[in-house]
């Protein structure tokens, strides 16, 4: 009898904040996690800077398989939730199958890409990370003294050769004698979280010559930023400023605003403007992080070439060839 | 003469295991200051109290029946496979190639060709451990799970470079054509007016997944095949005095567990994705040794304990959507249900046969 009792009961607070969460927004984080201090954890922290400015509350899941990547779509959008912001490219294919049985729902994808014009409720955010990783490798070449860099990967998908692609040719850019060592940690999504084979790839690539190291790596950075540090050699950091970790060791960071991203679309809340923006170098959405921890690395020389290029760059006239466009890089083997 | 009769040793010794890990589950979910008996029934109404939810539960269920099969029929002859996930994965490969590759007029030959060449497949990916355990003794356990490895990457390596669609930066290949896709359970069984396992990705592979059940079935135990498999599980020794040739027995028993783990694929790839996607396996692979320890390596056990972990998961996802009990937390409360009936089964099997025993020097 009680034990119905508690079921009848949690039906009824189910229902009941189901309709409390009317127009909440509600964010789902990939597969990784929402504290993989990087990625995902940039989104948690938009939505929790946005709850703290307005008050506001919103709901997050991680999932944990494949099949619930819709799921939790189709759940949140049934329960009231707007918008339903999503973090990372493998989420794209479930909107696109759910988008048009909820039109009243926004859905926001950062990183994946839905037809606009199939799904007017759904908009797309995308980084232009070769552009950030272009300046920070053009960073790189100058501040290298061996004129040999590295760059660590995560897992080896074309995203990653994305940003790989970009440095090279910033790199090849600021020095064209440059030589640019690439590895990636792994295959599997294990290569997000793997410090330990971070730390390693650094030590090849420093007995190698690099002196300076761009991590692309999720958690694994972080293994390649403190190598490099004890070695006493330069890295780059990678999404968030990553600069004060070692202060006075990392050069920069490639800043990726996805905390930006969410933010905005959860104030925008159920208005948002639907269709593709793209966070490019001219929006702020990608750039290279100078604070008090890097400013002594950084000389004025340095900043005004790569304030150069960013300029020229937002005016069209520098093309940084985006891997994904052919799936090709003209400066980098893979 | 067995120390406890068979259905103490099938249905009690799980259901007491069962029910431990979820007496410490609820201490564990009050301890962190919620309700485990609201946490509860919120897993049992999600998972089991809509169609839908009952959709999901399934789904996750044949995934498990597959696996489950695949390390039981290994373990009849005394092998521990733990490559599940990656025969899978290779299984999910072919799927792939089958689908996207040969124009199927309708999704019935294309389901059969597919179940052919995912089986194909997961057993070609079992026998090179197989073959390097009968011929060379090398340990299954450690080849099969670094078999899993070799697969993670040939499949990263496959779809990154050869089947994703040009432009895409997500590593799988492209939509399954509309031939190829199978048919769910909310078009097999909602009428005009009444929509059954809306969105659910349950679909006709759990079918196959039944018949795959009395197929093992029928093999361990009324085929001649199976006797040898049992009696070189029982003792190698004994058996190889029979006639009976281990060489043989190792790598068919491994290539019908592969094969078993391969079909998993059906499901994930063909009748949930309708595309191959890097992370298809999801650590059914894993699950699978649980299953089939819960499930005592018999196809009803195996059915069982399946759709107990089918709902477990889906439960899970429920706890994770309408409670703030973390993520974690729900796989501490998966964990300790593996725990309990995997690891700790003589903690509860041996007390329970002293009672037994007890009981029938009582009767005498």
């Amino acid at each position: 009898m009680t034990f119905m009792k508690t079921i009848l009961g949690s039906a009824a607070a189910l229902a009941l904040s189901a309709g409390a969460a009317l127009a909440d927004p509600a964010l789902i984080y990939d597969l990784g996690g929402k504290f993989d201090k990087s990625f995902n954890e940039a989104a948690f922290g938009g939505a929790e800077k946005w709850a703290a400015e307005t008050g506001g509350s919103y709901k997050d899941i991680e999932i944990q398989s494949e099949a619930q990547r819709e799921q939790a779509l189709r759940r949140f959008a049934e329960a009231g939730f707007n918008p339903v912001v999503t973090t990372g490219f493998a989420i794209a294919g479930a909107i696109d199958a759910v988008a048009a049985d909820y039109p009243d729902t926004k859905f926001v994808t950062i990183d994946g890409w839905v037809d606009p014009a199939k799904h007017p409720n759904v908009l797309s955010i995308l980084f232009s990370e070769h552009e950030g990783s272009y300046l920070v490798g053009m960073m790189a070449g100058m501040a290298s003294k061996s004129g040999t860099v590295g760059f660590v990967g995560g897992m080896d998908i074309p995203l990653i050769r994305k940003f790989a692609c970009g440095y090279a040719q910033g790199v090849m850019a600021a020095n064209a004698d440059a030589k640019v060592i690439s590895n990636m940690t792994g295959t599997t999504p294990a290569a997000w979280n793997d410090p330990v084979k971070g730390s390693e790839l650094a030590r090849a690539q420093i007995g190698q010559g690099a002196d300076v190291i761009f991590a692309a790596a999720g958690g694994t950075g972080l293994g390649v930023l403190e190598t490099a540090a004890k070695e006493d050699i330069l890295s780059i950091g990678v999404d968030s400023n990553q600069n004060h970790l070692f202060p006075g060791e990392v050069l920069t960071s490639m800043l990726k605003r996805v905390d930006v991203a969410v933010f905005d679309s959860m104030t925008q809340g159920a208005d948002l403007e639907t269709g593709v923006k793209v966070f490019g170098t001219a929006q702020d959405g990608v750039g290279y992080a100078l604070d008090d921890n890097n400013a002594a690395l950084v000389s004025d020389e340095m900043k005004a070439a790569v304030d150069a290029a960013r300029e020229q760059i937002i005016a069209g006239e520098l093309k940084v060839h985006d891997y994904s466009s052919d799936d090709s890089c003209p400066v980098l083997q893979f | 003469m067995d120390k406890m009769p068979a259905w103490a040793d099938a249905v009690l010794v799980p259901l007491i295991s069962v029910f431990l890990a979820a007496a410490i589950s609820a201490l564990v979910i009050l301890s962190i200051g919620e309700n485990p008996l609201n946490a509860f029934s919120i897993m049992v109404e999600g998972a089991l109290s809509s169609s839908r939810g009952i959709g999901y539960t399934l789904y996750y269920a044949t995934n498990f029946i597959f696996t489950g099969l695949a390390v039981a029929v290994a373990f009849h002859a005394r092998m521990f496979n733990i490559g599940g996930e990656g025969q899978a994965m290779i299984g999910g490969l072919g799927v792939a190639l089958v689908c996207l590759f040969i124009p199927w007029p309708h999704w019935s030959l294309a389901l059969l060709g597919a179940t052919v060449i995912a089986a194909l497949f997961g057993a070609a990916w079992a026998y090179i451990p197989a073959f390097l355990q009968a011929k060379r003794g090398s340990h299954i356990v450690i080849t099969t799970i670094m078999f899993n490895f070799i697969a993670f990457s040939l499949l990263n390596y496959v779809l990154v470079n050869m089947l994703k669609p040009q432009g895409s930066s997500d590593p799988a290949t492209a939509r399954f054509p509309e031939a190829t896709h199978l048919p769910t359970f909310q078009s097999m069984f909602s009428t005009a007016d009444n929509v059954m396992f809306r969105n659910a990705p349950a679909n006709v592979t759990f079918f196959i997944a039944l018949l795959a059940c009395v197929a093992v079935y029928l093999l361990i135990w009324r085929t001649r095949l199976g006797y040898e498999l049992r009696s070189f599980g029982q003792s190698e020794t004994a058996a190889v005095y029979a006639g009976i040739s281990p060489v043989k027995i190792t790598i068919v028993a491994m290539l019908i567990s592969g094969g078993l783990a391969g079909l998993m694929a059906l499901n994930t790839t063909m009748g949930e994705a309708e595309r191959l996607v890097l992370n298809a396996t999801e650590g059914a692979g894993f699950i699978g040794i649980a299953v089939a320890l819960m499930g005592r390596s018999h196809p009803v056990g195996i059915l069982l304990a399946a759709l107990l972990f089918g709902f477990l998961y889906q439960g899970g996802t429920e706890l994770a959507f309408w409670t703030s009990i973390p993520t974690q937390l729900i796989i501490v409360i998966q964990a300790l249900v593996i725990l309990f009936t995997g690891a700790l089964d003589n903690m509860v099997r041996m007390p329970l046969e002293k009672i037994f025993l007890n009981i029938r020097k009582g009767d005498a």
